[in-house]
């Protein structure tokens, strides 16, 4: 098994790991982790086509993960910025109670 | 050098799929950092040292802080923190849909054929990455700046307290 | 580390001779390793013996400064010598290793345990990029000054597992203190070195201290501090890495008057002595960093001087430092949390932010000879005190000038 095939069994791995993690939890927070994860599932996508490609154009995939780190911190920013706001109108951050869209 | 890979692998998906797993919150958080201490560690494998340096500080240094402090700011006592098990129903549903995908994903990149190419670990410098982020990609970069300051002055307007609303928070 | 180059001075090129000399005798593919493992041995070496004395030099400094001799009492073992308590550090040691390791009933072990060992080995990481002299860089990395900043992110992470894991109210609150102190600094601390990064054009450390390299009127050295710019990065560098590593004035966190010990309260014996060293090698890492950022790495601050190894310089710019950390702390009062935090946030920030535009200045303006050299300097060095007045006075609006009537 080549080195790019072992690269992309990991990061669909860890996609499928986030992707269970956010459907199987209902705790907000760990729902937001697991998208997270998922994020970095991509990246690591991209790192590994930039790794084994055969002519690496110069440094596209890392700009590629640079501007998906910078964009996942304000998705996390975002997130749990929300998940507090859930939290002060109704006291808890299961996200079946979270179904209400009038405050 | 895949052995290197295959430890790197296991011990991020371990720690991913134990925090997902576990019903301390705090426990969880802290394992998916170190499963992002993983991921800057597959980075630096595969010759991106700049994107790993980038990885810890932005994700071990920052985003986890935030997560830790959403942690504690929503729990109303100490014990609050082990989350309820959830339902059945979900995490079976959960599993199904998610190990489907799964084998979705295994399956093509299995059977999809990727000849093996012993190409040169390809060297990018700091200088190389700076000259095409203020280059080529200027616009995007611009772009990423202006997202970054919405959303974090978006974050702070969600996340701020109403002024009335402060009677009904002190005890 | 480097090969030496053959034209250097004999003792320049000691040390490496010297570490060639041992690993002489092995086969050539143990090289590498043994090098590597000669560069740690060396470093934890040589910044342990320099932690143990700077600990006894606070001391006695402080207690000077305070009217007092300090500890001067601990002799030399069997011989009943006292030699100015200069075995003082390891009675501590000993002290501290003989100690019993108090553990809460309810704490979170592990968290409890990892908290002090994840400190100390994310602290011991950022000695991997510091050049310490000319050939003595123990890595040689590209993107060295963000590898520098990125394991020092991991001690907000150590301080929260040990105020969390000690399950104790007074932990959890200093922690949640010491990571608004740590998050608001990181701010300013990152900021204030990218002026460096953009005159010099590169992220590695050798370079940086490459390209301070030179004399202005022969005499000058073209340190970054010595330009405006270089100046106000440095003073903030060095503010927001006093806050970074928990030094009075911005010792919040372990406010023993109001917190205990802070997010240590519930560490004892050799746990307590890691975190205690931990900081220490944190500021030394910091200081290093200062040095080789802004104070022209391991070169000497006049030409007849450079016959004196590069090691030598490093290693007395970075007592210099230190020594000003003690003093620093002998000095000021400790801040509240209030003013921390708005002294960072309305202040540093800022300052740092105009700082960024005056480099860019600085930078466009390279050019620029005779007459308009004064120019240059004159619009650098108003960009740097203009902000500076104008904000302070903001800054301390209504509290100041404070007068003391019976003081």
């Amino acid at each position: 098994m080549s080195p790019l095939q072992l690269c992309l069994l990991f990061s669909s791995a860890l996609f499928c790991i986030g992707l269970i993690g956010a459907l199987a939890r209902s705790n907000t927070i760990l729902v937001l982790l697991g998208i997270e994860l998922m994020l970095n599932a991509a990246n690591i996508n991209f790192i590994a086509f930039w790794r084994f490609s055969p002519s690496p154009s110069p440094a596209t995939g890392v700009l590629f993960v640079i501007f998906s780190i910078a964009v996942a911190a304000a998705e996390a920013a975002v997130g749990l910025a929300l998940v507090i706001a859930v939290y002060r109108h109704q006291k808890n951050i299961r996200l079946q109670e979270a179904a209400r869209l009038k405050g | 050098m895949n052995a290197v890979l295959i430890a790197i692998a296991l011990v991020t998906l371990g720690a991913a799929a134990v925090a997902m797993t576990l019903r301390n919150l705090i426990h969880s958080a802290l394992l998916l950092i170190a499963s992002w201490a993983g991921v800057a560690a597959f980075y630096l494998w595969a010759g991106a040292e700049f994107v790993a340096f980038a990885e810890v500080l932005v994700y071990v240094g920052a985003v986890s802080m935030v997560v830790l402090f959403a942690v504690l700011l929503t729990r109303r006592s100490r014990d609050d923190l082990t989350v309820a098990s959830d339902s059945a129903r979900r995490a079976f549903s959960g599993f199904i849909t998610g190990g489907a995908v799964c084998g979705v994903l295994f399956g093509a990149v299995i059977a999809s054929p990727m000849g093996v190419m012993s190409s040169p670990t390809p060297t990018v410098t700091v200088r190389q990455i700076g000259t095409q982020l203020m280059g080529t990609h200027a616009a995007s970069l611009l772009i990423v700046g202006v997202i970054l300051t919405v959303a974090l002055l978006g974050a702070i307007v969600i996340a701020s307290a109403d002024r009335k609303d402060n009677s009904e928070d002190t005890p | 580390m480097i090969a030496a180059v053959t034209t250097d001075a004999f003792l320049e090129r000691a040390p490496v001779l010297l570490r060639d000399a041992v690993t002489g005798f092995l086969p050539e593919p143990w090289h590498t390793l043994v090098n590597a493992l000669i560069a740690i041995a060396l470093i934890l070496g040589i910044f342990g013996t320099l932690f143990a004395f700077i600990t006894l030099a606070e001391r006695k400094i402080l207690g000077r400064v305070q009217n007092r001799p300090g500890p001067n009492r601990a002799p030399i073992p069997f011989l009943n010598v006292r030699f100015f308590g200069l075995s003082q550090p390891f009675a501590d040691g000993v002290k501290a290793l003989t100690k019993e390791d108090v553990v809460p009933r309810d704490a979170d072990h592990v968290l409890h345990y990892l908290a002090p060992v994840a400190l100390l080995a994310f602290s011991i990481l950022t000695f991997a990029v510091i050049p310490y002299g000319k050939h003595l860089v123990p890595v040689e990395l590209d993107a060295a000054v963000l590898y520098f900043f990125a394991a020092g992110a991991a001690t907000e992470l150590a301080v929260f597992m040990a105020g969390w894991g000690s399950r104790n109210k007074y932990s959890l609150l200093a922690a949640m203190r010491a990571l608004a102190q740590l998050i608001s600094y990181e701010l300013p601390l990152l900021l204030s070195w990218v002026p460096v990064v953009l005159i010099a054009g590169t992220l590695s450390t050798t370079a940086i201290v490459e390209a301070q390299a030179g004399w202005k009127f022969g005499f000058i050295p073209h340190w970054h501090v010595f330009t405006p710019w270089g100046f106000a990065g440095f003073v903030i560098f060095m503010v927001a890495a006093l806050a970074e590593s928990n030094r009075s004035p911005f010792d919040t966190p372990e406010a023993e008057s109001e917190l205990i010990a802070g997010h240590l309260t519930e560490y004892s014996g050799f746990k307590y002595a890691l975190f205690f060293m931990a900081e220490y090698f944190g500021m030394l890492a910091l200081s290093g960093m200062a040095i080789t950022l802004f104070l022209g790495g391991w070169r000497a601050p006049l030409p007849f001087l450079e016959f004196i190894p590069s090691y030598v310089w490093f290693g007395g710019k970075l007592i210099v430092m230190i020594l000003g950390f003690i003093w620093i702390r002998a000095t000021f009062p400790r801040l509240r949390i209030d003013q921390l935090t708005r002294f960072a946030w309305k202040f540093l920030v800022p300052l740092t932010l105009i700082n960024l535009g005056n480099a860019a200045f600085w930078s466009l303006t390279f050019h620029w000879t005779g007459p308009l050299q004064i120019v240059r300097w004159a619009v650098g060095i108003v960009l740097v005190i203009g902000p500076f007045v104008v904000m302070g006075r903001k800054l301390s609006a209504g509290v100041a000038p404070r007068t003391y009537r019976y003081a």
